[in-house]
């Protein structure tokens, strides 16, 4: 089999399989079940540090206790 | 030390460009030559007077030096690019304007990939850089890495802009669409985006914030992608290496392939993915709400990115290019309606609770009705990717209507509210100079983009419509000179359309700049920090 006609069979098999499949992935991952506080945390995390830079070295969660 | 080895390097790109400029085959890489000489001689000056001084650098405080002139340099190429605009609308509609004397120089063909580069990559370029060194730096709560690194960035980014506009008046192209820069900016090109990379990337990682905020997502796969797709494009062998024409190393359709990967991702992630980057940290900022839903977001990011490298070929339906290609061309563009409107949706409900902003506060009219182009523009893109239609509206002015529907509605207006948002933070003003103003820019500019979007797609589907009417034998009907006749009145209106959008641009300069002389400074505002 020539390149062209494997990458071609290659490309609408495989390939796009495992694109779909990662993308499927990406939305389980989205919607697993406590995700939402990281969610929240990371939405509001604009609202902070807005004219300077945070104090401290390490990265500091800002999830809120339960 | 380091010092030392800047000079040496900028003094053999001084001298070696003048070499470069005594040998020179044409005048586009003579003008150029003479630049580089004078920006590498300048740039030698300045670090030399600079030698020996203590360099400070306070981490405590957000490098936004560099957001400022990047706000000055959006606002000002801004304002080119528009006119530019304005001018080769008007010799569309009023041919005497290529004048005798500009001939070779100032006439359409010279000036339109002027106008295109400077509105995409010149003011577009600018204020996605930056924008992202902005956000960057307040999401992930810490200071630009890698020190004067941005300022290359910023003014290598110029010096790209000065070197490819000299060139294109001057014959200095290579004929691609959208990358048009000959051979030696292309190199200057690659190199300071993979500065912007380091700088955008080395940031992200001595973040002090535990998430990357999803504009940054969208931020680096803009830059990652653009990366990508301007080394594949631009793959040419040079004639010479004191002339400005080079060879490219693919040809035919493959050539026609690649040219449109690259040009509809320039659309796809320069014109959106890196625009997203921006509504998706100005719009909830200037909502002064969280975004909509951050997990629509994500899934929004994902799926833009898997679906939008694969929308290229429908530039190229009818052609020599294959037929299944084609198709998935039409096919992926059709499905890119999803992601592309799960995002205008995710913008438009940020303000859902705030709707009442609308009405008190024009910046974010100015964002809204942006994301409504975007929504819009991304309607239309995939129905005129299809091939029925596209049958009718490739090569017509409809295309015109449709770039410059996104491009000034969507990419536009969002830039102007950035700007808005911008300029009383960086300088430290209480508020804008006037509200008003800033109405009188959004009706300008919503009323041009209406006129011209308008009289484009009259013009495009009429022309479309006499390109392919056929008598009862068989015969075409319409001459081309036939169809240039019948759109005159479109092209006026046109012209006009483009004038408001401009005449709004300048109100807009007018404005920001009232805003740093004029307005009092704020006085609760913590931006300058003591030295610790």
């Amino acid at each position: 089999m020539d390149t062209y006609s494997f990458l071609r069979e290659f490309a609408d098999s495989w390939a796009m399989l495992s694109i779909l499949l990662t993308f499927l992935g990406v939305i389980v991952y989205v919607f697993r079940p406590g995700s939402r506080s990281m969610h929240d945390d990371a939405a509001n995390s604009i609202f902070r540090n807005d004219t300077k830079p945070a104090d401290g070295d390490a990265p500091k969660a800002h999830v809120k206790e339960a | 030390m380091w010092d030392y080895l800047k000079l040496v390097v900028l003094g053999l790109f001084a001298v070696g460009a003048a070499i470069a400029a005594n040998y020179a085959h044409d005048t586009a890489y003579l003008v150029n030559a003479i630049t580089v000489m004078l920006a590498a001689g300048l740039a030698f000056l300045v670090v030399l007077r600079g030698i020996g001084e203590p360099k400070f650098v306070n981490k405590n405080e957000y490098m936004d030096g560099v957001v400022r002139a990047g706000v000055i340099a959006t606002a000002v190429w801004g304002v080119v690019g528009f006119t530019v605009g304005v001018f080769i609308a008007s010799q569309l509609a009023w041919p005497w304007l290529n004048y005798e004397a500009l001939q070779g120089m100032g006439n359409f063909g010279r000036l339109r990939p002027l106008h295109t580069s400077a509105v995409i990559f010149a003011f577009g370029g600018n204020a996605l850089i930056m924008s992202a060194f902005y956000v960057v730096q307040r999401t992930s709560a810490t200071r630009l890495w890698g020190g004067n690194l941005a300022w290359f960035v910023f003014w290598g980014w110029q010096l790209v802009i000065v070197l490819a506009a000299a060139g294109y008046v001057l014959g200095g192209t290579q004929s691609k669409e959208y990358a048009e820069p000959v051979w030696y900016v292309d190199l200057l090109i690659t190199v300071v985006w993979v500065a912007f990379l380091a700088v955008f990337a080395g940031t992200l990682m001595k973040r002090k914030e535990p998430h990357i905020y999803v504009a940054n997502w969208f931020y680096l796969a803009f830059i990652i992608t653009i990366a990508m797709l301007h080394l594949v494009n631009n793959m040419a062998i040079p004639v010479s290496v004191f002339g400005s024409q080079s060879v490219q190393v693919t040809s035919g359709v493959q050539d026609a392939m690649i040219q449109w990967w690259y040009g509809h991702n320039a659309v796809g992630f320069f014109l959106t993915a890196g625009f997203l980057g921006m509504m998706y940290y100005f719009v909830p900022k200037q909502a002064e709400r969280p975004v909509f839903s951050y997990k629509l977001s994500i899934i929004h990011f994902w799926a833009l990115i898997f679906l939008y490298i694969w929308a290229g070929p429908h530039h190229l339906h009818y052609t020599a290019l294959p037929d299944w290609a084609q198709t998935l061309g039409m096919v992926m563009s059709i499905v890119l309606w999803m992601p592309s409107w799960g995002g205008m949706i995710n913008g438009l409900m940020t303000l859902s609770g705030a709707w009442d902003k609308l009405r008190t506060d024009p910046v974010i009219r100015m964002m809204v009705v942006s994301v409504g182009f975007y929504g819009m523009s991304t309607f239309e893109g995939p129905m005129m990717a299809i091939k029925a239609v596209n049958s009718l509206s490739h090569y017509t002015d409809w295309t015109i209507g449709h770039v410059h529907s996104g491009a000034l509605g969507w990419n536009g207006m969002i830039t102007f509210g950035a700007l808005y948002f911008l300029t009383p933070r960086l300088w430290n003003r209480s508020g804008l100079y006037s509200l008003k103003l800033v109405s009188w820019h959004f009706w300008l500019a919503t009323i041009g983009i209406v006129l011209y979007a308008s009289a484009m797609w009259v013009s495009g589907i009429m022309e479309g419509l006499m390109w392919r009417e056929v008598d009862a034998n068989g015969y075409l009907v319409n001459a081309f000179a036939d169809t240039v006749a019948a759109k005159y009145p479109m092209y006026v209106v046109r012209a006009l359309g483009g004038g408001l959008y401009l005449t709004g641009g300048l109100i807009m300069c007018y404005n920001l700049w009232m805003t740093v002389r004029a307005q009092p400074s704020r006085v609760t505002s913590h931006s300058v920090v003591p030295a610790e």
